[in-house]
């Protein structure tokens, strides 16, 4: 009895059939995928194929057609700071950290939604990147890349995530900073929060990942596990150059 | 004259200017949206200044406890109705959309108040102290200038320390990444607007009583409050601030020691030295946002 409770899956996120794209012009065509709580889903494709389109779609940064239901309820008739308040906060490409606020500031920003347990949150983030503790008076716009990456996914931290949507990590990171992020998705994935990490880094990300999707021209061309993904010869030749 | 006259008129002066220009930048900072109705806002908080005197009997400085919360729902309200339409759309459609808004009420309050300029006249409008150095100071001036200073003041703990007012710089800095806090940015654009209104309507009451009041008294202030934000660099508070002071000393000094008729001239001419030597103002970013 026990076990089966425990083997039970939640699926937390299930989109069917979405459509989404920028003004006349499509990008997204039929996707349809899901994610279950606990785990670390990858979507990973070349460079405009849909990955940023599919995650701002989710968090309601731009609008979509077909169906987005998180834990039985639409999203689609929220607005986009509506769905923060759900549990999902989505880490945007390019971190867009506040250039003109301090370290603090911009972590506060995060927890703009958070009624308590802010300190504790703020104690969390910088026990997982020490290094936000030391720059925390520091702007965030005179911060390095890596930085600025860390202090991106801290603050999406502090907005209380169920879900947590990455785009692009590790885009532009030296491969210190690349193992420091990747770790840190992991640490951040076994404290319960579920993970839906959009890369280029084919590999690292299929890795840790528990499910991954392949993404080709706005549809999703291959499903599997991640380990199976990363056996598969067509991803291999595709992104793995094997 | 001594120089120190010039200099000190001027940066009183000025300090009415920057409140105009800061609430302008404002505005642009949170919408990116040119505010060309701003000079009519301030000429409505002249006329409100005007009307709480004649009519309510409220000194005009008094008058601002009611002016100011007045016109912040006013402009709260504009945002909703109008400005929100375009917020998204190209510039010369909030351009023209904030012209005609400006019209509308230069144009309402030609009907309703006639073209005749109004003085509103105190007990202390032409009174003025002296300091040593045969310096004199005028009394409203001064009490403008204060007044200014204290409302700059609680507008900057606001935007440093409050909830809201930090939603409101992380709105301007990136709407984007705002919306992913769970900031509501249509709700901060209408704030933004609200409190842009509020602060041309403080400066229109402050000024009230030593310019002479009439419907299209807003628009050579709306070319200055754009002269200052673009010298400060367009958004920039602190930016919109110093420029408003170095606008009235450059006006003051081109009075003095050129010509009255020079103090537009002297005052474009350094707008348009900012647009080629140094785009992005004084305190803006290279590259805008």
């Amino acid at each position: 009895m026990l076990l089966q409770l425990t083997l039970e899956v939640v699926t937390m996120l299930d989109i069917q059939n979405l459509n989404a794209g920028y003004g006349e012009m499509p990008v997204l065509r039929a996707i349809s995928l899901s994610i279950d709580d606990g785990e670390i889903v990858s979507v990973v494709g070349s460079n405009g194929s849909g990955k940023s389109t599919l995650l701002k779609a989710i968090s309601g940064i731009i609008k979509s057609t077909g169906s987005i239901t998180w834990n039985h309820e639409s999203l689609h008739v929220l607005k986009a700071h509506s769905i923060v308040q759900k549990g999902i906060v989505h880490v945007p490409e390019g971190r867009k950290i506040f250039p003109d606020m301090t370290v603090v500031e911009n972590l506060m920003m995060g927890g703009y939604l958070c009624k308590k347990d802010c300190q504790q949150n703020l104690d969390k983030v910088f026990a997982l990147f020490p290094k936000l503790a030391q720059r925390r008076n520091q702007l965030g716009g005179t911060m390095s890349g890596g930085e600025q990456q860390m202090l991106a996914i801290g603050r999406g931290l502090m907005g209380n995530p169920k879900l947590l949507l990455l785009d692009e990590p590790s885009l532009g990171l030296s491969p210190l900073f690349t193992e420091v992020v990747f770790s840190a998705i992991r640490t951040i994935n076994s404290s319960g929060v579920t993970v839906l990490l959009v890369e280029q880094n084919v590999y690292q990300s299929l890795n840790i990942s528990h499910k991954g999707y392949v993404i080709e021209t706005g549809r999703i061309v291959l499903t599997g596990t991640g380990k199976e993904l990363l056996n598969n010869q067509d991803v291999k030749k595709a992104f793995l150059g094997m | 004259m001594s120089f120190l006259q010039p200099l000190l008129s001027g940066i009183l002066t000025g300090g009415v200017y920057a409140l105009a220009g800061i609430g302008m930048s404002l505005v642009f900072g949170v919408m990116n949206i040119s505010n060309f109705a701003h000079g009519d806002l301030m000429m409505l908080g002249m006329y409100m200044a005007y009307f709480a005197f004649t009519l309510l009997h409220i000194d005009p400085y008094l008058s601002l406890v009611l002016i100011i919360p007045t016109a912040f729902f006013f402009g709260f309200m504009l945002e909703k109705l109008f400005i929100n339409r375009v917020i998204h759309h190209p510039h010369q459609n909030q351009i023209l959309l904030t012209i005609g808004l400006g019209l509308i009420m230069s144009n309402t309050a030609l009907l309703a108040f006639t073209s005749d300029p109004k003085i509103l006249t105190t007990t202390y409008s032409s009174s003025a102290f002296n300091l040593p150095g045969d310096i004199s100071i005028s009394l409203p001036l001064l009490l403008s200038f204060l007044i200014t200073c204290v409302i700059i003041s609680i507008l900057y703990l606001f935007l440093a320390k409050t909830s809201t007012g930090m939603a409101l710089r992380a709105t301007s800095q990136n709407r984007e990444a705002a919306q992913l806090m769970g900031i509501n940015v249509a709700k901060m654009s209408a704030i933004a607007f609200g409190i842009g209104t509020a602060l041309a309507a403080t400066a229109g009451a402050l000024i009230a009583p030593t310019y002479y009041i009439h419907p299209l008294a807003g628009h050579s202030f709306l070319l200055k409050a754009f002269t200052i934000c673009v010298l400060g660099g367009l958004g920039s508070v602190v930016g919109a601030g110093v420029g408003g002071i170095i606008i009235g000393v450059v006006e003051a000094m081109s009075s003095t020691y050129l010509s009255t008729d020079w103090k537009d001239v002297i005052v474009f001419v350094l707008f348009l030295a900012v647009l080629l030597l140094r785009l992005e103002g004084l305190f803006g970013k290279k590259g805008g946002r």
